[in-house]
Formats: C-alpha cells, sequence, structure tokens
C-alpha cells in the first residue's frame, strides 16, 4: 500500500542534493560556521603476501573516529568470493559497500557461469567503479586469491590505481608494516614462515601506529579451502581495572510509575499465501 | 563552569592529523602549535594531593616517545601537570622553576601551591595574544596541609578544583570523575570522603580505560602523591597500542 508521506527511493549513485546547501553552511558567518561530520576513518594496517601455496592476508582490528577509538574489534578482511577475500583501508562505510559490491557481482557471475571468479575479474571491476568516482570514495584495498591460473595479490587505490605485487601493506601503518615485509620476504615460504611475517607486519603497525591497534586477523586462501583466523593474535593489554563499578537498584530513583493496562479491541484471522502452502 | 576559552581547533591545521586524499593544490601555511597529546589529572583530598599523566608523546599518528611524562614537581608541596603543544610545555616549566627560584632568593620562602596558581595565570595572560598552548593543572597542599587543586585555561583563566581532568582524554575521565568524586547523578549513596588509596586506585582505573579509547593516551602512567610527607611517585603500565 502506498502512503502518501513516504519518501521518494533512492536513484543510483551518489546524492548531491545536499552539497550546496552544505557548502554554505560551513562558510557561514564567523558564529554561524557549522563544520561537517567526519565519515569513520579505519586508521589501519592491512597487509598480503603471497606464498608457496596461496595467499596470506592480514589486519588489525581499530577503527578509530579522529582520535577516539569507535571499534576494538572492528573486521577489516572482507568475503568477496569463496577464493578472494579483501583487506580494506580508509573510509569504513566505503570499504564496506564496495567490497559488499563487488561480492553480489560476483556471485551473480558465478551463478551464471558456474565457475569460482578470478581474482583479475574482482580488481578490474573495483577499478571501474573506483575510477568512476573520481577518488570520492576513499577505499584502499587490498585483495588477495587464488583462482585456476594461482595465487594473486593486488591493491586497488581510491582513485582506480592498480598493483600486482607479492607483498603489500596498506593504511597508516604501511610505513612500519612495509619495514618488516622488505626486510623478511623471500618467494615460496611456507605457511608458517607466511603467516608469522603478516603477523609481525602487522604488529609493527599496531605498536608504531596510533591509528591501528588490538588484535590482528589472519586470512590463509589456497586452493583447497580458507582459513579465517580471527583472532590470530590477541592484544596482549588485558589491564584488570582494581575497582567493582557496580550501581545498586535506586542509584537512580524511581519518581513514580504508571501501570497502562493494554486492552485486546478487535481480533481477526487473515489467510495467506504463502511458498509452503498451495 | 567551562574554563575553555579557546578551542584546539584555533592553533592551527598542523594540529590535526593529515587527511589521506590529496584533492588538489593545497595552500600550507607554517603553523607555530602543533599537538603532542597526553592526558593529565589531578585530585585533592583531606591532607593530600595526587597528580597523574601519561607518558606517551604522539604527533599525527606517529609516536616521539614512549616516556615522557607530563608532571613536573615544582616543590616539596606542588607538582603541575602541563598537556598539550610540548615545546611550550618545556618553556613554561622552565619559566616557572625560574620564577620559583626568584622568589625563594628576595622571600627566603617557598612559594605556596596557591601563589604558584595565581603566578601562573598572569605568566598565561601575558601571552594572552600568541597563547602557551598548554593546559595546567596543579595539585598541592594549601597553606592547612589540605589537598589542593587549580586547574587553567591556555590563556590563564583559573580556579580552584577538587579534581580535573586535562588534554586530550579529558572529555572522557572527567565525567567518570564527576560521578566517583562528586557523587554526581546518584542518589541513595553515602557519600564517604576520599582516602588516598581509594583515589590511587580510582586514577588507575580511569588511565586503563582513557587508554582505551584515547589513541593519544597510553604506554605508562605516572602519578605523583603528594602528602605533608614529601612528593612520592608511583609508575603504572598502560597500552602501548
Amino acid at each position: 500500500m502506498a502512503l502518501s508521506n513516504v519518501l521518494e527511493p533512492a536513484g543510483s549513485g551518489f546524492n548531491f542534493e545536499n552539497s550546496t546547501r552544505n557548502i554554505v553552511l560551513e562558510n557561514g558567518s564567523e558564529e554561524g560556521k557549522i563544520k561537517a561530520p567526519k565519515p569513520m576513518k579505519t586508521g589501519t594496517t592491512i597487509a598480503g603476501v603471497v606464498y608457496k601455496d596461496g595467499v596470506v592476508l592480514g589486519a588489525d582490528t581499530r577503527a578509530t573516529s579522529e582520535e577516539v577509538v569507535a571499534d576494538k574489534m572492528c573486521a577489516k578482511i572482507h568475503y568477496i568470493a569463496p577464493n578472494i577475500y579483501c583487506c580494506g583501508a580508509g573510509t569504513a562505510a566505503d570499504t564496506e559497500k564496495t567490497t559488499d559490491m563487488l561480492s553480489s557481482n560476483l556471485t551473480i557471475f558465478s551463478m551464471n557461469s558456474g565457475r569460482n571468479p578470478r581474482v583479475v575479474m574482482a580488481v578490474n571491476i573495483l577499478q571501474d567503479m573506483l575510477f568512476r568516482y573520481r577518488g570520492m570514495i576513499g577505499a584502499h584495498l587490498i585483495l588477495g586469491g587464488v583462482d585456476c591460473t594461482g595465487s594473486h595479490l593486488y591493491t586497488v587505490g581510491p582513485y582506480g590505481s592498480m598493483d600486482k605485487v607479492p607483498y603489500l601493506a596498506m593504511g597508516s601503518g604501511k610505513l612500519p608494516a612495509m619495514g618488516i615485509l622488505e626486510d623478511r620476504f623471500k618467494g615460496n615460504m611456507d605457511l608458517e614462515e607466511a603467516k608469522a611475517l603478516v603477523s609481525d607486519a602487522i604488529h609493527a603497525g599496531i605498536m608504531s601506529d596510533l591509528g591501528s591497534g588490538n588484535n590482528i586477523d589472519l586470512c590463509v586462501i589456497t586452493k583447497e579451502g580458507v582459513d579465517y583466523i580471527r583472532p590470530h593474535r590477541e592484544s596482549i593489554y588485558n589491564y584488570k581495572r582494581q575497582a567493582k563499578y557496580k550501581y545498586k537498584p535506586g542509584t537512580t530513583p524511581v519518581l513514580n510509575k504508571t501501570v497502562n493496562q493494554l486492552e485486546l479491541v478487535h481480533e481477526t484471522v487473515q489467510m495467506m499465501e504463502t511458498a509452503g502452502s498451495s | 563552569g567551562s574554563l575553555m576559552m579557546i578551542s584546539a581547533r584555533a592553533f592551527g591545521d598542523n594540529a590535526q592529523m593529515k587527511e589521506h586524499h590529496y584533492t588538489g593544490p593545497v595552500e600550507h601555511k607554517f603553523s607555530p602549535y602543533a599537538f603532542n597529546g597526553g592526558t593529565v589529572l589531578a585530585v585533592a583530598g583531606e591532607d593530600f594531593a595526587l597528580v597523574a599523566s601519561d607518558t606517551r608523546l604522539s604527533e599525527g599518528y606517529g609516536i616521539h616517545s614512549r616516556d615522557s611524562p607530563k608532571c613536573y614537581k615544582l616543590t616539596d608541596t606542588t607538582v603541575i601537570g602541563c598537556s598539550g603543544f610540548h615545546g611550550d610545555c618545556l618553556t613554561l616549566t622552565k619559566i616557572i622553576e625560574a620564577r620559583l627560584k626568584m622568589y625563594k632568593h628576595s622571600n627566603n620562602k617557598n612559594m605556596t601551591s596557591g601563589a604558584i596558581a595565581a603566578m601562573l595565570s598572569t605568566i598565561l595572560y601575558g601571552k594572552r595574544f600568541f597563547p602557551y598552548y598548554v593546559y595546567n593543572i596543579i595539585g598541592g597542599l594549601d597553606e592547612e596541609g589540605r589537598g589542593a587543586v587549580y586547574s587553567f585555561d591556555p590563556v590563564g583563566s583559573y580556579q580552584r578544583d577538587t579534581y580535573k581532568a586535562g588534554g586530550s582524554a579529558s572529555a572522557m575521565l572527567q565525567p567518570l570523575l564527576d560521578n566517583q568524586i562528586g557523587f554526581k547523578n546518584m542518589e541513595n549513596v553515602e557519600q564517604v570522603p576520599l582516602t588516598l588509596e581509594k583515589a590511587v586506585q580510582l586514577v588507575k582505573d580511569v588511565f586503563i580505560s582513557a587508554a582505551e579509547r584515547d589513541v593519544y593516551t597510553g604506554d605508562a602512567l605516572k602519578i605523583c602523591i603528594i602528602t605533608k610527607e614529601g612528593v612520592r611517585e608511583e609508575i603504572m603500565p598502560l597500552r602501548k597500542d
């Protein structure tokens, strides 16, 4: 049933209706100047490494909203396809929605063709979309996966740039993480070595970068399957508070209490057509 | 009432974390200030005072030092906590220490906590038009031996408090202290006076919580405990990530 006061459903793409209004608000008179709310960024360390049997991806779990930690256990390794996972850094909403959209597209492709998608397809779809939006979507992504042509690791930037590499780190903690990767990476590592390398790279980011912290998640992708290890390494900082901060009932006083009995006025039964019935 | 006459935003764009996008030519203006993070807290009791601070020195997303405490001992009965721009914190404490010596030489006695507070207010207002980017909190014992806390804004407005938090996690700590020490927003609770042990426990707990959620606070906590015996220090580790 159509309600007369329902909003117009959103069209495709971004809605720029409020842009002029926002510019006026931000450039208002000295007293009237209003700052736009800042979107939450993940301020992250993410890393990926290609090893003998596949790809290992790693990420920290802290999401920050300027200087406050908004989420201590945020999941930054996103599912794209059964054989492809993606780590995201940058604006949290952008990485979530972009990877979701990519995942939906590839699921449709899989159903149409009966095959697992290839990593290059995911990269091309992402590049197309991010380039089209001229960098307005703040998604810095590391894509890793194993398909019929082998193990691949790619990075896609917010403006649509792409790089195919054997090891990589992104996010605000990329410099300390790259330091570890550049020092210890070698081709054809075995699984334990690769996991230790990625884990140590993320750990360097966590300790040296204020935007990264808490736990380390890992995702190991091989042609046999995926091992999503969340968390791989928990934060060692588990300081217990010395006192108990519990409030007894009555600390917030009850001023008055009213009980409204709900009366049963009218009862109807309506038969519905459902998938189960016929 | 609020003492904040000048917000941190007035101190220029270099004080903020850099945006990752480059969306066109950006005009850079030299900013004489930087924000080095850090949280300070002071509590006054019946016969003691505490001044606590974390020891992390940061800038943007990076850490300069994990061992840079923000409490500075001024006399046997007074400690000051300074957070904000580290350059100004160092200069300001040097100036205060020099003025304390001058007072001692001309008046043949140490400055009292109240006198130091009044003097700091004039020092800060002297730079009203190019302020010291420092949030100060003084903790000490007054002439009667009772705990005293004086909190300041960057240009010298000050008042005596029972407890005050300043610096980057101040907005997270102050409401918790209002509740636990000031017994605000609670009824039917026995208002026991704060003991030294309870105060130290509370300070440690609130800093653990601040380190969880504020990226600029962490590494270690240093508490200066001021009693008639003098100034004693306690150090406790905090999150390093």
